[in-house]
């Protein structure tokens, strides 16, 4: 770890923490946000993680740039990785099915597997959450094994159904929400992402981790899965 | 409780605060007035606190009818507002009597209006705001994040305790050309000579592609020659480069993480005059540091208090 404080707003630093995305950064990660959500208390705005990176967004109206700096390296002082790192384990159940994920037969192709070989492989493993974005409760997850990895398609949908389960490169996440979307999508989850209900909202935090379990259609309807199938929603 | 019928709106009607914050770590996006300047004076002018619910029009075809006396106050672009066809001019309250009609028409100068009421227009809080996110289905009247539509009532409760002027000298003068200050950010030194040099010696144009997500700039592509990013947190205001090396400024609705290059972000004031320019207009860029931009925006919110 090689921490640097960089410029990006007015009123943001960036806490560039690492230079790799990996599995291991993340109690790093985890105990580096503790810490300046605490020396910052309620001079935070909002504190954004991301792979490598905490952008730290103060209260301009009561920390001036150097306060701010001086805060965020109060927090790295013998800064050690969260113990408690890993978070909490999620199953989310996914019906893997060409009508809900065409590109089931794209990853099948480029990887010479089976289409069931990578259901099967894509379920097999547990993934970390390393930052939630791109939409409310999106969680970027990895890594799926090479073998599965697949660049994002060329031309993104312009709408993508909640719950679709997708890939793109080494990176797996599930749609919260209706939205335009450039994965490859090899399924879909009942399991509802983000809830304003919901105490935390997200159903997934960083450093969380996730497995997909394999649901049969009637499983899937059961749990109050939608299947209108992906060309219905074009 | 004093209550509004919207007569006429556009998708581009919404109502908005300050923005929603503190959640911006579960991926949810900040929103909130594109110009948070006449935002902040339309409740100032009636004594509100400035974050306070009113409705951006961006552009006209807004209009409503007032169910019982209003006491409103109009900030930012002059949209030929009208009561009953008598034009009224931005930043000033007014009463809207029982009956009258107030009209958007059409850009006059700058691009979107400001409409307070005293207390802030009723709406539920969604995770803490009132701002509608269409893409995100939070905030608005209903919290679903729906703009503004026909037929539906606008209300408040507030007491107004006291309805002010604005001092002349305080009006944001929305034809000034002043370049636009961004400070510098930590990619900065990874674009090439020749970009560093056009970025702040060249007009950009606004393009049509605009909206609460961002405003692309038109004009000589940008080069960026560090390595690829690893997606991080996007600041309100960000500037960056994607590798067709057309700019775009990042507002409200935003993403809240992204991975290109960035120039670095617009200040708040910047991004307020920004946020009153439409399509086709020229602007310029000026570096400027993150302290010195710091206290000039500090100076600048004391207006806000001594006024």
């Amino acid at each position: 770890m090689n921490p640097r404080i960089e410029v990006v707003a007015l009123d943001c630093l960036m806490l560039r923490l690492f230079d790799d995305i990996a599995e291991a950064n993340m109690p790093w990660m985890l105990a580096a946000s503790e810490r300046l959500r605490g020396v910052f208390g309620a001079q935070l705005i909002d504190l954004v993680p991301s792979y490598t990176t905490l952008m730290v967004h103060y209260d301009l109206t009561l920390l001036n740039p150097n306060q701010a700096r001086e805060l965020i390296a109060e927090a790295l002082i013998d800064l050690s990785p969260n113990a408690q790192a890993g978070g909490q384990c999620h199953v989310l159940p996914v019906w893997y099915d060409l009508s809900v994920g065409p590109e089931l037969r794209v990853l099948a192709e480029r990887s010479g597997l089976a289409v069931e070989e990578v259901i099967r492989r894509h379920s097999a493993r547990e993934y970390q959450v390393f930052a939630l974005g791109f939409a409310p409760g999106f969680a970027f997850m990895g890594l799926v094994e090479e073998m599965l990895a697949a660049p994002r398609l060329n031309t993104p949908r312009k709408k993508v159904a909640a719950g679709s389960v997708g890939i793109a490169e080494r990176q797996t996440a599930a749609y919260p929400v209706v939205s335009p979307g450039g994965w490859n999508l090899i399924g879909r989850t009942p399991a509802k992402l983000f809830d304003r209900h919901r105490d935390g909202y997200s159903l997934m935090q960083p450093g969380d981790t996730v497995r997909f379990e394999v649901v049969s259609h009637a499983e899937f309807i059961h749990l109050g899965g939608d299947d209108t199938p992906l060309e219905a929603l074009a | 409780m004093s209550r509004l019928t919207i007569e006429a709106s556009t998708p581009l009607c919404l109502l908005q605060d300050a923005g929603r914050f503190g959640v911006r770590h579960l991926g949810v996006t900040q929103g909130g007035a594109a110009d948070w300047r006449s935002m902040s004076w339309a409740n100032w002018l009636l004594g509100n606190g400035l974050d306070l619910p009113v409705i951006e029009i961006t552009l006209g075809g807004f209009a409503v009818l007032a169910e019982e006396d209003c006491l409103l106050a109009l900030a930012g672009a002059d949209l030929g507002a009208q009561i009953d066809g008598q034009p009224l001019a931005p930043w000033r309250s007014f009463t809207l009597h029982k009956g009258q009609t107030l009209k958007f028409t059409q850009p006059l100068l700058g691009a979107r209006a400001y409409l307070a009421a005293p207390g802030g227009f009723d709406a539920p809080k969604v995770l803490g705001s009132s701002a509608t996110v269409v893409r995100e289905e939070l905030g608005g009247l209903d919290g679903m994040g729906l703009p503004l539509a026909k037929g539906a009532m606008l209300s408040y409760h507030g007491e107004t305790l006291l309805v002010r002027d604005m001092p002349l000298a305080h009006r944001p003068d929305f034809r000034l050309n002043a370049p636009l200050d961004l400070v510098l950010g930590a990619q900065i030194g990874q674009f090439s000579g020749q970009s560093l040099f056009d970025v702040f010696n060249s007009a950009w144009t606004l393009d049509s592609r605009a909206d609460r997500m961002g405003i692309r700039l038109l004009g000589k592509p940008l080069q960026y020659q560090g390595q690829p990013m690893i997606s991080e947190g996007i600041p309100l205001g960000a500037v960056q480069v994607p590798p067709d090396g057309q700019p775009i400024v990042l507002l409200n609705d935003r993403q809240t993480i992204g991975g290109y290059p960035r120039l670095g972000a617009l200040t708040p004031l910047a991004l307020a005059r920004l946020a009153q320019c439409l399509p086709g207009t020229r602007v310029r860029l000026r570096p400027v540091v993150q302290d010195v931009a710091h206290c000039e925006h500090i100076k600048y919110l004391q207006r806000f208090r001594n006024s």
